[in-house]
């Protein structure tokens, strides 16, 4: 039953492009289906938020917004619930992350983009792409079977020696914030690198060439031409990177130690906001008061990672020259298109 | 490299100058090698301590639940990560690229369409954590549907968390159908949908294969918000009203036990993952390079 073959002149085309009464009909149906589609998008997010506000209430009316964030008191068994530690844990976690993960991730974009040989390129960015295909619960299981045991004696060697520094120092527990940090900086690697590369690959040839015929060296290129015009966008590549490290829940489960305290140093136990309610929200099913306050740490997180998420894209999307990049489109690693972006073909 | 003496006389390269070269060229190809040694410990301890728990009965038992007997196998899990993923694919993916159609083809640059775009992206942002724990609290406390815990509960959440990838890979590949290709259909007298579904669709199709590839391949890698909607059980079940076992929390649950044929269970498991993971990923990039478009 082709459309085209009841309108008069049925004989055309292969495809049947044609137009016909039924065709024109079903246009404006067309539009408006995915027109709602899209609404639906929106109205998920509403009810989504709004629906975790009021579940969270409970908990938000008994201690009020600012006694649940910041009052350092997470006691389960008293029925007390301040996010105040596991906000910390969280902060701790992705500063390590973050100190560890952008400096290696950013030379690898630039290595990638500017030095290495292209035979190698391919290789070496799916290798890097790779790395981002290992799931969070097998980043867990390696941490707990091989980093943990392999990494404690040089923590506890630091921790001797470097004592006199603050928040180092004492005795080093097996899971702690180092090793969950250390985890969250491998994850954010990929993602933190992408982007980066996307960016780099926008500095315009003639810079880089007009540095080159100055006389200036390969790193001089870099660090006068390359690096000037990506700062914005690798500076909203960390916070994309910040973003993840913060929401980040299965592999810190498994090795920060779980301890609903803040640690006195870098190599003690703690918790993170997504990590007590992985743990937390089976034993909460039957008390009111602990899944309300499990739902208010979910909400302080989204509340987290929507600030620094907008922030990232506001500081990748700012200035006219970086408009044609997407961020999302590197994280989730579309490989064929990203290159083709700025060429505006539905302009 | 420069030290030419042309008809403008260029200032040559000091030795400082090019020792500041060589040592950061070397820093930065250091730096890279060091981003892929987790890499290669991961994939060696992975393949060291997983193929051993490989065997056929490995993937054809169910696990047991005994704690210091015979652990059991993998399948349900297996069977209940590919249940949910293809209940969450069949939600996400259509409604994915539906989006995306409206996006490139009616919303464009609209007020209304960057307001999408923008929830889109927020979506990206979203903890997966935070999905399990929004349709724990909607479904799953609530016993919709009759039951708690339940594998389309899983596959919900999922689905939240492949929908903007879904989305937003879909946008990029349907803005690279040439312009021209809809003109022509356009002037032949071609309605809107037609064009769509005869000329678009079918253009960027090996593209959007990709995406949902790619898209399904962080799906099946979630664990956390599955404990939360699916749980953990031990049989096999294609009642996707009851609960069921998933590859991800499988391996969390052998985690945490200290017991080591559970753990070797754990190391095989995770291999199993990473192993079908890899091929959707493999898959999507041959599609990739399938494409016309790119």
């Amino acid at each position: 039953m082709e459309a085209g073959a009841l309108a008069p002149r049925g004989d055309s085309g292969a495809l049947g492009l044609q137009g016909s009464s039924r065709g024109r009909l079903a246009d404006p149906a067309f539009r408006w289906f995915l027109t709602i589609l899209a609404a639906l998008i929106l109205a998920l997010i509403v009810f989504f938020f709004v629906f975790l506000i009021n579940k969270a209430s409970p908990a938000i009316s008994k201690f009020g917004v600012f006694g649940f964030t910041f009052s350092n008191n997470w006691d389960v068994s008293r029925n007390i619930y301040g996010a105040w530690p596991l906000l910390v844990g969280t902060i701790i976690t992705s500063t390590v992350a973050l100190v560890i993960g952008v400096p290696i991730a950013i030379a690898t974009a630039l290595y990638v983009s500017e030095l290495c040989p292209p035979r190698v390129r391919p290789p070496l960015t799916m290798l890097l792409e790779l790395l981002a295909a290992v799931p969070s619960v097998v980043y867990g299981l390696w941490g707990v079977f091989f980093l943990i045991p392999k990494l404690r004696p040089a923590e506890q060697w630091v921790s001797d020696t470097f004592g006199f520094l603050p928040f180092i120092g004492g005795p080093v527990a097996g899971p702690n914030y180092f090793i969950a940090g250390l985890i969250l900086a491998i994850m954010i690697l990929p993602i933190v690198s992408a982007i980066s590369r996307e960016v780099i690959s926008t500095v315009p040839a003639e810079l880089k060439e007009a540095s080159l015929a100055l006389g200036a060296t390969r790193w001089e290129m870099i660090r006068m031409s390359v690096l000037p015009y990506s700062r914005a966008g690798i500076v909203g590549a960390t916070m994309l990177g910040l973003g993840r490290a913060v929401g980040e829940t299965i592999a810190v489960t498994l090795v920060i130690g779980n301890a609903p305290t803040i640690g006195k140093q870098l190599f003690d136990q703690g918790y993170t906001l997504a990590a007590v309610i992985a743990n937390e929200f089976g034993e909460a099913a039957n008390n009111k008061l602990h899944s309300a306050a499990l739902i208010a740490a979910g909400l302080v997180l989204f509340v987290l990672t929507l600030v620094i998420n907008g922030l990232a894209r506001y500081i990748v999307m700012r200035g006219d020259r970086l408009r044609n990049i997407s961020p999302t489109q590197a994280e989730i690693g579309m490989p064929t298109a990203a290159p083709l972006m700025g060429q505006g073909l539905t302009e | 490299m420069s030290s030419g003496s042309g008809p403008v006389a260029l200032a040559s390269t000091s030795g400082r100058r090019r020792r500041t070269d060589r040592v950061m060229r070397i820093v930065l190809l250091a730096l890279t090698l060091v981003a892929l040694v987790p890499l290669v410990l991961v994939i060696v301890r992975l393949l060291g301590s997983g193929l051993k728990a490989l065997s056929w009965k490995f993937f054809t038992t169910d696990p047991t639940g005994s704690f210091l007997g015979d652990p059991g196998g993998i399948k349900s899990a297996i069977l209940g990560t590919v249940e949910i993923i293809a209940v969450a694919s069949a939600v996400s993916i259509p409604i994915g690229i539906g989006v995306a159609l409206y996006l490139v083809e009616y919303g464009r640059t609209s007020r209304f369409a960057s307001v999408v775009r923008y929830f889109v992206d927020v979506l990206t942002g979203v903890p997966s954590i935070v999905f399990g724990l929004f349709v724990y609290a909607a479904l799953v406390v609530t016993k919709v549907g009759g039951s708690g815990f339940a594998g389309w509960k899983g596959a919900l959440a999922v689905a939240l968390l492949m929908l903007p990838v879904v989305t937003r890979s879909a946008e990029v590949v349907l803005l690279l159908v040439p312009g021209g290709l809809r003109e022509a259909a356009l002037a032949l007298g071609a309605p809107r949908w037609k064009v769509v579904a005869r000329v678009v669709l079918p253009t960027a199709a090996p593209g959007l294969i990709t995406g949902s590839l790619l898209a399904i391949a962080r799906g099946a890698g979630e664990t956390a918000p599955l404990l939360f909607t699916a749980a953990i059980v031990q049989g096999t079940t294609y009642n996707l009203n009851g609960r069921m076992n998933s590859l991800p929390a499988q391996i969390f649950a052998d985690v945490g036990q200290a017991q080591d044929r559970l753990v070797t269970r754990a190391w095989g498991a995770a291999v199993t993952l990473v192993t079908m993971i890899l091929i959707l990923n493999i898959v999507a990039r041959l599609y990739a390079r399938r494409s016309r478009l790119s």
